[in-house]
């Protein structure tokens, strides 16, 4: 190649460090990994770990001040207390709702957008399902909390029909969030339907497979790593989530509030990581399981 | 694919154990496990040469350099009067202010009285020497000195304006102005689902006023000093009252917003948002028999100041009469300054009943409840901030 | 399998509510941002100009869209470095705990953010005793922005193969050049497509900036959680949202050209 003579002439060194690292994988993999990982291990893992162990300390109750006391108290407190586990049922419970709403209604979309849209078409529609992200997340859900009002614009659609707003509520808290989450998950089931070749569809047709058959036994087992990527956004965001119940879930709380209230207006960082370990173990048990599917490959 | 899915699972053990015995030791030195002392801390005794910024944590509204409507800044003249350059974050809660304050050394913080104490025990504000700050001789006599803002005799900070916590209704469905506060707590559920309370452990200092009033049985003297027993009586109230709640609040836009579509028709409410809906909303406030909750702020100065002078120098400009004027009136609360209702628009010392003695000693001012009964009580412990926390939490389940 | 003309037209017609659906919020905000009301009341009581004028005259939304683009791009530069990085690794090597890094470089954003806020912070006050501000933010956005890059470039490395690189380099290239002329440009589309959902993500961030973000950083998402508290400012928050979304049209528009029709953006990772 005559850009690496002239880079040969040109700097002998780079060559020869070149050379050495083509010639030991150790090396250049090190190379490659240590400036991510030095990130996400001292960084991310460490403060993990920090946290985790924040929850078996205690806290001066007055000044907020963490003791270095071992204690298993917290832990207990958060794994029998009953206020604990219905919010955990709860917020389970919405997280899963959630995504369940996010993948019936992102099927069809993705489907239309991959496989019956012209690609002008297609582009403008990529376009329309990522715009609202730009729209702030509070904004948004301040805004259903306008349509959602009991004289709002969801009341007025569905008078008509005898229908009612659900109100502020965990109706109301599922349906923003998973209007919150939506883009995130047809993105993904998208892409999956993009990787279906056309071909593949066909062949099955002039098989003599009806359409629903088709899409049963092809397509579906082909798109279900892109639809548990997809759900690993919707459950996990929800799951965390502690501002959109409070604009429109009533007088509801998720594990979030839980979390968040203990930080900030309890100041007991030990509870709160106690309580922190329920989302880190359901998200674990989850990614534990999606893993076998490849999932984690089609994010 | 899948044979590259299976977890080695030593690995992540490793990664694991370094990355536990790592942090383990760093946290264990850079957690303090003392006990602190707020004694330790000494007020200055004169001032020195402004230094050259100050930083400032306060609620919303109070410290406005013109940055949210260019007509609204008194940061400015500050700036050029003392060569302190501000720099202001503001908070929506007390609790959220407390975190803050533990994070970041603010070299001022405007507290209301569920935090001062907190923060005066935590050591992170210094003692205030009143004597430094000219502006504090106009303070209302009613405003110093109190429970919330001194600790024996100690003051640790200047007030700076004060409300209460209201009782708001929608006039359509209360055709007369109610005189109890049972229609959000024992006559709630006649309108179920349109009650709303205001979202803060410190809200149970409500539920303890009325009890106060309606089950004299129970000794509470003081709602702010509740043992073990009537906590739960507060705790039972609102437990009832959650039944029949539509949403609680703490940032006002989203009351002012219920209020005024009428998702809320009645519950706790300030001045200022009264204000702040449109003139035909048909919503009234009043004051119910039992009495009001409410606040009195203080600008408190960080015990870790880097800033000291600006900081003092900040605190005798916000008390003067015309900012103090400005600033309360920007806000929607009463002024501490007795001059200060010479320059606020007519009619607005009145709907605050600013300087009204009475009035404002009918108000049971937010203060920290702590296991040293407030109320003088020696033979039980109080039930204290973190409990109430607790409490809080199980109520809204 | 054919799709009859009438399912295509049912599917057509369920996208088309499905994007009803997803705008009318947004018809609400745009409406909004012109109400006289300053609670943002529905339906509104009438329609001003006040404030897209005064919108443009508020230093703060200025001042924190500013901040929010800096800390972006600075932490989006870095995470397509470092998700650049360990997808090579990734997807070139095999090597001992290789799942398990692929675990780590998904945690980040499959942890609830209000867990990982509350870990950073803490490892940044009590254990590292460093004041937060505007790099502890960008720090923090950076650990959760690396998997979009990643998920991106290493779907399209799984998909190009390695046999122009190995092409290359039998023919002599190295190492720097192979990457440079070879694999670089075929990763182009892939990065940007990263690059543009990192920014996004990071811009639009409030748990874990919340929890991050130093005495006077303010960034966008904190603007408007802190000034809609405030009834007299929420409107001007709908203008800027408005705004916001019609500018990301460029953006997106451009991404799309370059990356061309073939490449979807992959969702936020």
């Amino acid at each position: 190649m005559s850009t690496e003579s002239a880079e040969k002439m040109t700097n002998g060194s780079s060559h020869r460090a070149s050379v050495f690292l083509h010639n030991h994988v150790r090396v250049r993999l090190a190379l490659l990994l240590s400036a991510p990982l030095f990130w996400l291990v001292l960084v991310y893992i460490a403060a993990l770990v920090a946290l985790l162990v924040t929850a078996f300390w205690t806290v001066d109750s007055f000044t907020g001040i963490v003791r270095t006391d071992w204690t298993l108290d917290n832990v207990i407190t958060v794994l029998t207390g009953s206020l604990y586990q219905a919010v955990t049922l709860r917020t389970v419970g919405i997280a899963l709702l959630v995504t369940v709403v996010d993948i019936v209604i992102a099927l069809p979309i993705a489907f239309f957008m991959a496989k019956v849209a012209s690609a002008r078409l297609q582009r403008v529609l990529v376009i329309a399902v990522l715009m609202p992200l730009w729209a702030s997340y509070l904004v948004k859900a301040y805004a259903w909390r306008s349509v959602l009002s009991h004289d709002g614009i969801f009341q007025w659609i569905v008078q008509p029909f005898g229908g009612n707003t659900p109100g502020y509520g965990l109706p109301g808290a599922i349906i923003a969030l998973s209007y919150l989450w939506l883009p995130y998950v047809i993105l993904p089931i998208y892409a999956g339907l993009e990787r279906v070749p056309n071909s593949l569809l066909e062949a099955s047709g002039d098989l003599g497979a009806s359409t629903w058959r088709t899409l049963r036994l092809i397509v579906l087992p082909l798109l279900w790593p892109a639809i548990i990527a997809g759900s690993i956004f919707s459950f996990s965001l929800t799951l965390g989530d502690y501002i959109t119940i409070n604009i429109v879930g009533g007088a509801n709380q998720m594990l979030g509030n839980l979390v968040f209230t203990n930080v900030g207006a309890a100041n007991n960082l030990p509870l709160a990581s106690a309580i922190a370990l329920i989302p880190i173990l359901i998200i674990f048990v989850y990614l534990t399981v999606v893993r076998r599917t490849g999932a984690l490959n089609s994010l | 694919m899948n044979r590259s899915m299976t977890l080695r699972r030593s690995g992540v053990v490793i990664a694991l154990a370094v990355a536990t015995v790592a942090s383990f030791t760093l946290t264990a030195c850079g957690t303090s496990a003392g006990n602190p002392s707020s004694t330790g801390l000494k007020q200055a005794t004169k001032l020195g040469k402004n230094e050259k910024t100050v930083s400032i944590l306060a609620w919303p509204g109070y410290v406005e350099d013109g940055s949210n409507d260019p007509k609204v800044n008194w940061v400015k003249p500050f700036e050029d009067q003392t060569g302190c350059q501000v720099t202001s974050k503001v908070y929506g809660t007390s609790d959220e202010a407390f975190s803050l304050m533990k994070s970041s050394n603010y070299d001022v913080v405007a507290a209301s009285g569920d935090l001062t104490l907190r923060l005066i025990a935590s050591g992170q504000v210094a003692p205030v020497n009143t004597k430094l700050i000219p502006s504090y001789k106009n303070v209302y006599p009613f405003l110093k000195l109190k429970a919330w803002n001194s600790v024996d005799g100690q003051s640790y900070g200047i007030p700076h304006g004060y409300g209460a916590n209201l009782l708001a209704y929608n006039t359509k469905d209360f055709a007369t102005a109610p005189t109890s506060w049972d229609v959000v707590f024992d006559k709630s559920s006649a309108n179920k689902g349109k009650v709303t309370a205001y979202d803060s452990p410190i809200y149970i200092a409500d539920a303890a006023m009325y009890l106060m009033a309606h089950q004299p049985d129970l000794g509470i003297k003081n709602p702010y000093a509740l043992d073990t027993k009537q906590l739960a009586a507060a705790v039972t109230l609102l437990k009832g009252q959650r039944a029949n709640i539509g949403e609680y609040w703490s940032d006002y836009l989203k009351t002012t917003q219920s209020f005024e579509t009428g998702d809320t028709v009645v519950g706790t409410t300030w001045q200022v948002i009264k204000n702040s809906m449109s003139a035909k909303t048909p919503v009234d406030v009043t004051v119910p028999s039992e009495g009001v909750t409410g606040w009195s702020d203080t600008w408190m100065i960080g015990a870790k100041s880097k800033s000291p002078n600006c900081a003092y120098a900040w605190l005798n400009y916000i008390a003067s009469p015309k900012v103090n004027a400005q600033a309360t009136e920007y806000f929607g609360e009463a002024p501490s300054n007795s001059e200060a209702c010479k320059y606020v628009s007519a009619g607005d010392c009145e709907a605050y009943h600013a300087g009204d003695a009475d009035y404002a000693s009918k108000i049971w001012y937010w203060t920290t409840p702590i296991a040293k009964c407030l109320d003088g009580r020696t033979n039980v412990k109080c039930t204290d901030y973190s409990q109430w926390t607790t409490a809080w939490q199980e109520i809204k389940g | 399998m054919k799709l009859s003309k009438s399912s295509r037209v049912v599917l057509g017609v369920v996208t088309g509510v499905i994007l009803a659906v997803i705008y009318l919020p947004l018809l609400v905000v745009l409406i909004n941002s012109f109400s006289t009301s300053r609670s943002l009341t529905w339906p509104p009581p009438g329609l001003t100009l006040e404030w897209w004028g005064r919108a443009f005259q508020s230093e703060g939304a200025l001042d924190a869209i500013l901040t929010s683009v800096q800390v972006a791009v600075v932490a989006t530069l870095v995470s397509l470095v470092l998700g650049t990085l360990i997808s090579i690794a990734l997807q070139r090597y095999k090597f001992f705990g290789r799942d398990a890094v692929s675990l780590l470089v998904i945690l980040p954003i499959a942890l609830p953010g209000i867990i990982t806020g509350i870990a950073l912070n803490n490892a940044f006050r009590t254990i590292l005793g460093i004041q937060l501000s505007v790099y502890t933010v960008i720090i923090a956005h950076v650990t959760f922005c690396i998997v979009t890059v990643f998920n991106n470039v290493i779907a399209r490395l799984r998909r190009m193969g390695t046999n122009l690189e190995e092409a290359s380099a039998d023919l002599g290239a190295g190492i720097w050049t192979t990457f440079r002329l070879v694999t670089f440009p075929q990763l182009r589309s892939a990065l940007l497509a990263g690059g543009l959902l990192a920014f996004a993500l990071s811009f639009d961030e409030i748990i874990v900036t919340t929890f991050t973000a130093g005495n006077g950083v303010t960034t966008l998402p904190i603007w408007i959680l802190q000034n809609l508290f405030r009834p007299s400012q929420a409107p001007i928050v709908n203008v800027i949202a408005v705004v916001l979304v019609v500018i990301s049209i460029v953006p997106i528009y451009l991404a799309q050209r370059l990356a061309g029709a073939e490449t979807v953006p992959r969702a936020r990772g």
